[in-house]
């Protein structure tokens, strides 16, 4: 990471503004039903959602507590009450004319998450993040003269985090809203997709001056971001199109910029500084929030390990790599997948004391990352979703480790595993895929394979290295293939130094 | 046989004896209703109507106990959303609205089969005192069709005292049950704030609208009361404390009940004969046996009125936001684009009334004038809560004229800008506090610009918050002592 302690030094600014739909079963205020799969327009909608004269709203208890729950898992401080505000403009997508939002007491705020850059620990300040509900959507059909809206989304509980201006480049943004992601999804408040939508993420971006000590007097908005890899790559195009201006003299202007994924850039939406009054006023409709200490309490208690306790764990107690353990984590249904083997392992090590208890494990995590993810990838499907059981996943790897299967029939084996599943011996009794790691079996195969290759042995003794190869290939043709490597290479030497 | 005016028990038995089927007497009110040139009722739901009472005289054929509005006819205000029926909120931007769902109150009254037959006049989007900012017409008072019925609940005073229909629903946000009331001459029950869920109600002010009810008597409205009133899922204003069954409770000695009369009430300016009324009335409190105790309300007589022109507007404002043509409700023809769609459309359904009251709302509630008006008021709202707690930390109920006078001719409130904020003063600083209050019938005064001509005077009760059990047992007592809720206009000579 490169330092800005300098003062000749261009020094981004950049904050952001996220919005998580929460994966509650029915709306922020109505019991329609929330369904960000739906594809059909207007079926999760009801009177409260489509603001129906004399409706009210209703606010979900569940919101309410993943709200909260994500506030305390980003170390926010949590009132003792906190209340909903009524956020006023016309938009046909916003069916009530107002936006039930929370304007000056939000669930929480004064938090800080922080984040792992170029290995060291960055803190962002979390501001505040509060409850409110989603828009509908508004559909222009191509070539018609009218629009239509689609209030399937309308008033889906929305979680909007807000964080201080504490990013200084891409890199760390990326690494932030990771961060974020995982902890959302770690506690089960959110699928928190961005491709999907359910996690939507703004950044505010200025740029300060050389010896500029306080915010700069303009920021500009960009949107339309649906991956963090855009995310960082618009980041890094505003920092550079924004210094390019200062350097000439200029102050860029107050905008709202769009990403453009084909070209790479951003491009200016709204350069209209529109000065919208939203003449919030608390919504009467609903009574204030309270917060008793034994719910907080509770909460605090339902808080899940969350990622930076995964990632200490794995490594103090599984001696995984920092790749390895970064991988694992930002898959939440592969890294409990793994834990689930994990503790297979840790079975088979109570009942057999000779096992390596961590080469077991490091081998699960390598075989999580490599073959599963890549199967699991190409199916586009979570581990919970595929036959293969973290029992015989462990009793796989056990096998492995022990060499009673070789890593290339072991592919085969798990390949078997993941299509339909099956306990790994029964395959690869089927398969005959055994390996021989008996002693005597080898010896006696090698002792063939020396017997009638006496040009070879010889070769070998005057230190022909080559020939060591071609003795191996032939004991373990000898072995119809299934001998174990180690155990031939081991035997052959000792052979052929006697 | 005449069915008009009798008290909902009685209807109960003759229903229950199968002296007269739902039916009959459905088609004995349409039939009222449709010769009324009261300009009561906006829509008549006759086919409803009488599958309802079909319904209800099957039920009662059947053996068992029937509920006690089964077979009933009533009409609701016609701000109260009925599944099927059309709701107008008396307002052109509803003209074409038929609403999906029903409001909790109807469904409750539904529950019980009460049969629904039509939806009355109010003022638009219940904006008003006098029931003239109807898109519809004003409603006429049956004591004197020249004369308005008060408002903005004017249809369903003017049915049930013109004897159209046993009962109706009203809603109140700052006097608009208890004015129509008195200046018809009927019962109004103005219940505390979260004592009858609002869902179902089209919003005026959030804070302050409470749905209630229109009858012949204090006992009537006790039984209304038992089955309208308790907490609502769909309500989360609505309070949680149990209903009583305030018509088991009804007591006619007044012994020991403390009664607060506070000066604020008497205004200087007031009609002289309303005030000599109402205090002849509180006299006959006192034979009863009620002590009379002193109050003073100067905060909330003060300021109570200034609170609410300035809460109402923004909550109406915010409120109003929702008809924008896009999903009901009228929409323009003329619209070029989206902006046009908004602004036509309002501009085309509003009345004046509601325009007025969503450029004031808007105005208080933007920025740099949030705090200045609608904080601050917040703030006083909260004083004269306090003043009234510590009011009924001294008594049990307060009594006070309904209204500063009798029903002006119809016309008089365009003439008269202020005429709301005076006509409506005696009730507002009490909806502020949320608290519940019923007007009872106390007699009559002649008109100051028509000596000839009679009018009724209310009689108002208030209590504490929950505080319904005192209010109705002060005036059902009241009503065993006198027989002013029996007297009813001579509607088919009247004037």
């Amino acid at each position: 990471m490169k330092e800005f302690s300098s003062s000749t030094e261009y020094k981004p600014v950049i904050g952001f503004e996220i919005h998580v739909e929460l994966a509650t079963k029915s709306k922020m205020f109505s019991p329609a039903p929330n369904n960000p799969d739906e594809k059909e327009p207007n079926k999760n909608i009801d009177e409260i959602v489509t603001a129906q004269p004399g409706t009210l709203p209703v606010a979900n208890k569940e919101a309410i507590r993943l709200a909260a729950l994500v506030g305390l898992a980003l170390n926010c401080q949590i009132d003792e009450w906190s209340k909903f505000d009524r956020k006023h403009y016309f938009y046909p997508d916003l069916p009530k004319g107002y936006q039930i939002s929370q304007y000056d007491q939000p669930i929480s705020k004064n938090g800080y998450l922080d984040v792992s850059v170029g290995g060291k620990i960055k803190r962002i300040g979390i501001t505040r993040a509060h409850l409110e509900e989603d828009a509908g959507k508004n559909v222009h059909p191509e070539g018609l003269p009218y629009s239509l809206v689609d209030y399937n989304r309308a008033g889906c509980a929305l979680l909007e985090i807000v964080t201080e201006p504490d990013i200084e480049n891409g890199e760390e943004a990326r690494a932030f809203l990771t961060e974020l992601r995982n902890i959302i999804r770690y506690v089960g408040a959110s699928e928190a997709d961005m491709e999907k939508g359910t996690m939507r993420c703004e950044p505010n971006i200025s740029v300060r001056r050389p010896g500029e000590t306080t915010l700069p007097k303009y920021k500009c908005e960009v949107k339309n971001i649906n991956s963090f890899k855009f995310a960082e790559a618009a980041i890094n195009y505003e920092i550079e199109r924004q210094t390019e201006l200062l350097k000439e003299g200029k102050t860029p202007k107050q905008v709202t910029m769009g990403w453009n994924e084909r070209e790479g850039k951003t491009v200016e939406q709204r350069s209209k500084e529109e000065a919208n009054d939203y003449r919030y006023f608390p919504e009467p409709d609903l009574p204030v929030l309270q917060f008793s200490k034994d719910y907080l309490d509770d909460l605090r208690r339902a808080i899940p390990e969350l990622p930076a306790q995964k990632r200490e764990r794995f490594k103090s107690e599984y001696g995984l790599d920092d790749a390895a353990i970064e991988n694992l984590i930002n898959w939440k249904e592969l890294t409990f997948y793994f834990e689930e083997v994990v503790s297979e392992i840790d079975e088979w090590a109570r009942q057999e004391p000779g096992l390596d208890r961590l080469a077991l494990i490091k081998q699960a995590a390598n075989w999580c990352l490599q073959d599963f993810s890549a199967m699991l990838n190409a199916k586009m499907v979570n581990p919970n979703d595929a036959p293969v059981t973290p029992e015989n996943f462990a009793e796989l790897v056990k096998l492995i480790i022990q060499g009673k299967i070789s890593g290339s029939a072991a592919k085969t084996v798990f390949k078997v595993m993941f299509e339909k599943g099956g306990e790994p011996l029964s395959i690869i009794d089927d398969l005959g895929l055994h390996q021989v790691s008996d002693e005597s079996a080898i010896l006696s195969a090698i002792d063939k394979v020396v017997a009638a290759n006496e040009k070879a042995v010889a070769d070998f003794r005057t230190g022909q290295e080559k020939s060591f190869g071609f003795l191996v290939g032939q004991t373990m043709k000898e072995l119809k293939g299934k001998g174990n490597p180690q155990v031939i290479n081991k035997l052959l030497r000792e052979k052929l130094k006697s | 046989m005449d069915f008009t005016y009798l008290s909902l028990t009685e209807l109960r038995k003759l229903l229950d004896k199968k002296q007269i089927s739902s039916v009959e007497l459905t088609k004995y009110f349409l039939e009222r209703i449709k010769k009324s040139d009261l300009n009561a009722f906006i829509t008549i739901s006759e086919e409803q109507a009488l599958k309802q009472a079909a319904a209800a005289d099957d039920y009662i054929a059947s053996p068992g106990e029937n509920p006690f509005l089964c077979g009933i006819p009533y009409a609701a205000k016609d701000l109260f959303c009925t599944a099927g029926v059309r709701t107008t909120a008396a307002s052109k931007i509803l003209d074409n609205y038929i609403p999906p769902y029903d409001a909790t109150v109807i469904e409750k009254i539904k529950e019980q089969k009460g049969v629904l037959l039509g939806k009355t006049n109010l003022d638009q989007f219940a904006h008003g005192s006098s029931g003239e900012t109807s898109a519809y017409g004003p409603t006429k008072n049956p004591w004197d069709k020249s004369r308005m019925p008060g408002g903005s609940s004017s249809g369903s005073a003017a049915a049930v005292a013109a004897g159209l229909i046993p009962w109706a629903t009203a809603t109140e946000t700052g006097g608009s049950i208890r004015i129509p009331s008195s200046f018809t001459g009927v019962c109004g029950w103005k219940p505390t704030y979260g004592r009858v869920s609002r869902y179902g109600v089209i919003a005026m002010g959030s804070s302050l609208d409470s749905p209630g009810a229109m009858a012949y008597s204090v006992e009537d409205l006790a039984r209304l009361a038992e089955i309208m009133a308790g907490a609502d899922g769909k309500d989360s204003t609505t309070g949680q404390a149990m209903v009583p069954a305030y018509s088991k409770n009804l007591t006619v000695s007044l012994k020991g009940v403390r009664i607060g009369i506070a000066e604020e009430y008497f205004l200087e300016g007031m009609d002289e004969r309303v005030k000599q009324t109402i205090q002849g009335a509180i006299g006959e409190l006192e034979k009863l046996g009620a002590e009379l105790v002193k109050v003073h309300l100067p905060i909330s007589a003060k300021y109570g009125s200034l609170v609410y022109a300035i809460v109402a507007p923004s909550e109406i404002s915010s409120n109003l936001a929702r008809y924008d043509g896009i999903r009901y409700g009228h929409v323009t023809k003329n619209a070029s684009d989206l902006m046009e769609v908004y602004t036509k459309s309002r501009a085309e359904g509003f009345g004046d009334e509601a325009k007025r009251r969503i450029m004031t709302g808007t105005y208080v509630l933007s920025a740099g004038y949030y705090d200045a008006y609608y904080k601050r008021a917040q703030k006083v709202r909260r004083m004269i809560v306090n003043e009234f707690t510590k009011v009924f930390s001294q008594v049990d109920v307060l009594t006070a004229p309904t209204a500063p006078s009798v029903a002006q001719k119809l016309g008089y409130a365009a003439n008269d800008p202020l005429f709301g904020y005076i006509t409506d003063q005696l009730n507002i600083p009490s909806s502020l506090a949320g608290l519940p209050a019923i007007s009872v019938p106390s007699g009559f005064v002649p008109a100051h610009d028509d000596p000839s001509t009679n009018l009724p005077v209310g009689l108002q009760i208030i209590g504490p918050q929950w505080g319904e059990q005192k209010i109705f047992n002060v005036g059902y007592a009241y009503q065993q002592a006198t027989d002013f809720h029996k007297k009813h206009p001579r509607v088919d000579s009247g004037k």
